[in-house]
């Protein structure tokens, strides 16, 4: 198991590969559908030092605020992150992200996007929520609370033995391509079979 | 008869139960996953994980998945309980276990885009009452996920890309490709519920009652049974698994039920449920009591 520490830089991204497991800490910014499309619609300046060598975690968590005005993240796992497949090769590149955790895996414009500035796609365990939300060790601040609320809001995060696989990495290599592809056979063989 | 806010607090356990408990059969079916899948492989991880998460979330009453998911639920009460009554109540349960962080603020406005804060909004939760002859309240929910939802499938038959035609061949093609069109994307390894027959609405809403049967029952009717169990087999065979990382489990059950159909349409309704399927089931006694249901 590979440790990898956030903010990073583009020669240690572009020694992952495929299957590699990688516990991450550091520094991650969350955001998903409405982050997304807000961040190419202009260079938002606030929130680009957060984004700048670290990885954006496709997540909408629920949160606790604390008495103290603080939050606390009380569940965390991943959201499906091929709904930001139209924004996120764009989103690499404004803001030279290192890095994208989410599940499902990601289509072709983000892999490409991936080889072109150097970044890798983390996967991480879908629904296991408790056990992601116990690596965030601290939220830093938040971004957009009040107009997207608390599952689409980025978080700014700091997180510790955060456990993720490579399933995209910089060198265009995809499980999720040789999965679909070996998938696709068995299908045509069952549906050839037919009862 | 059962007073409006101790229905309330009643219907707030069995969401928490369902938010944060998974049910034992579920747990035990990811055991056999586990075991099955090679030592050091992404599959085997990923159970793992899975289980790690059941135990923590189960300990801490907290909730397994951040997507809590619309909060579908059916009842069944004696006659003269008045629905509107139960709506309310189970409305207002969400609200709390929202406040209360046993659910996510999951119910977003599409006209203004405003997430509501509270877990409500029109048509959320959905709420299915229907009377029945005995004194207790049943009541039976189910929590599901967006990202499962966002892969569920509805075909029309005949399909000629997949050689569909209108019978449980048919229904069998449209269930296997379903299965291969979500990947890993529902959270695999998934449970399907999956209904031939109805129209377009009537026909999910058939496919997810489907998901609120325990793995272990088996269907009454021979053929469907057979299928079921045939489709379990298949879907397997698809080596997508956990996760979509590769495997040998892709689906941990197959629930399949049917309704009458117009000559004009013959649809299959396919709703994925994820890993952490999310139900619980509960009798309410006259006197308030519960009783937890598989």
């Amino acid at each position: 198991m590979a440790r990898l520490t956030l903010p990073t830089d583009e020669a240690t991204i572009r020694s992952l590969r495929v299957g590699d497991f990688v516990e991450l800490s550091g520094r991650v910014i969350t955001g998903r559908d409405a982050a997304h499309h807000w961040l190419v619609q202009s260079f938002r300046q606030e929130v680009a030092p957060y984004l700048k060598d670290s990885a954006i975690y496709h997540v909408g968590p629920v949160v606790r605020k604390n008495p103290d005005g603080t939050y606390g993240f009380v569940a965390a796992g991943p959201t499906t992150s091929a709904r930001e497949e139209p924004y996120q090769a764009t989103v690499i590149g404004m803001y030279g992200l290192r890095g994208v955790i989410g599940k499902g895996g990601m289509g072709r414009k983000t892999l490409e996007g991936l080889k072109k500035f150097g970044a890798v796609y983390f996967h991480a365990v879908g629904g296991a929520a408790q056990v992601l939300a116990e690596r965030v060790r601290r939220v830093e601040t938040v971004f957009m609370l009040e107009q997207f609320g608390v599952p689409e809001a980025l978080w700014v995060i700091e997180v510790e033995d955060f456990p993720v696989v490579v399933t995209m990495d910089a060198h265009g290599g995809s499980l999720h391509e040789e999965v679909e592809r070996h998938s696709q056979q068995r299908l045509q063989e069952l549906l050839g079979a037919a009862g | 008869m059962w007073q409006e806010p101790e229905l309330t607090e009643r219907f707030v356990s069995v969401i928490a139960r369902a938010s944060t408990q998974l049910p034992s059969d579920v747990v035990e079916a990811l055991r056999q996953a586990r075991d099955q899948e090679d030592e050091g492989s992404l599959a085997r991880k990923a159970l793992d994980t899975m289980l790690r998460n059941v135990e923590l979330a189960q300990g801490a009453w907290q909730p397994i998945c951040q997507d809590t998911g619309t909060p579908l639920v059916w009842i069944h009460h004696p006659p003269g309980v008045s629905t509107r009554m139960l709506v309310r109540a189970f409305t207002e349960a969400v609200k709390k276990a929202t406040a209360q962080q046993l659910l996510r603020p999951n119910a977003v406005d599409p006209l203004t885009e405003k997430n509501t804060g509270n877990g409500a909004a029109p048509g959320i939760p959905t709420v299915h009452c229907e009377e029945w002859d005995e004194e207790a309240l049943e009541v039976r929910l189910l929590l599901k996920g967006g990202g499962c939802e966002n892969v569920g499938a509805q075909y029309t038959l005949p399909n000629a890309e997949l050689g569909a035609d209108r019978n449980l061949e048919g229904v069998r093609r449209c269930v296997l490709d379903a299965v291969h069109r979500a990947q890993g994307q529902g959270c695999a390894p998934g449970i399907l519920g999956v209904c031939f027959g109805g129209d377009r609405g009537s026909g999910f809403v058939e496919s997810k009652r489907q998901l609120l049967r325990p793995l272990h029952d088996r269907n009454p009717i021979p053929v469907l049974d057979e299928l079921e169990q045939r489709l379990l087999r298949e879907a397997n065979q698809l080596g997508i698994g956990p996760m979509g990382f590769g495997g040998k489990t892709t689906v941990l059950g197959v629930k399949i039920g049917y309704l009458g159909r117009l000559p004009a349409s013959y649809f299959v309704s396919v709703s994925y449920m994820c890993w952490a399927n999310r139900r619980a089931g509960a009798r309410i006694s006259p006197q308030g009591d519960i009783t937890w249901l598989d």
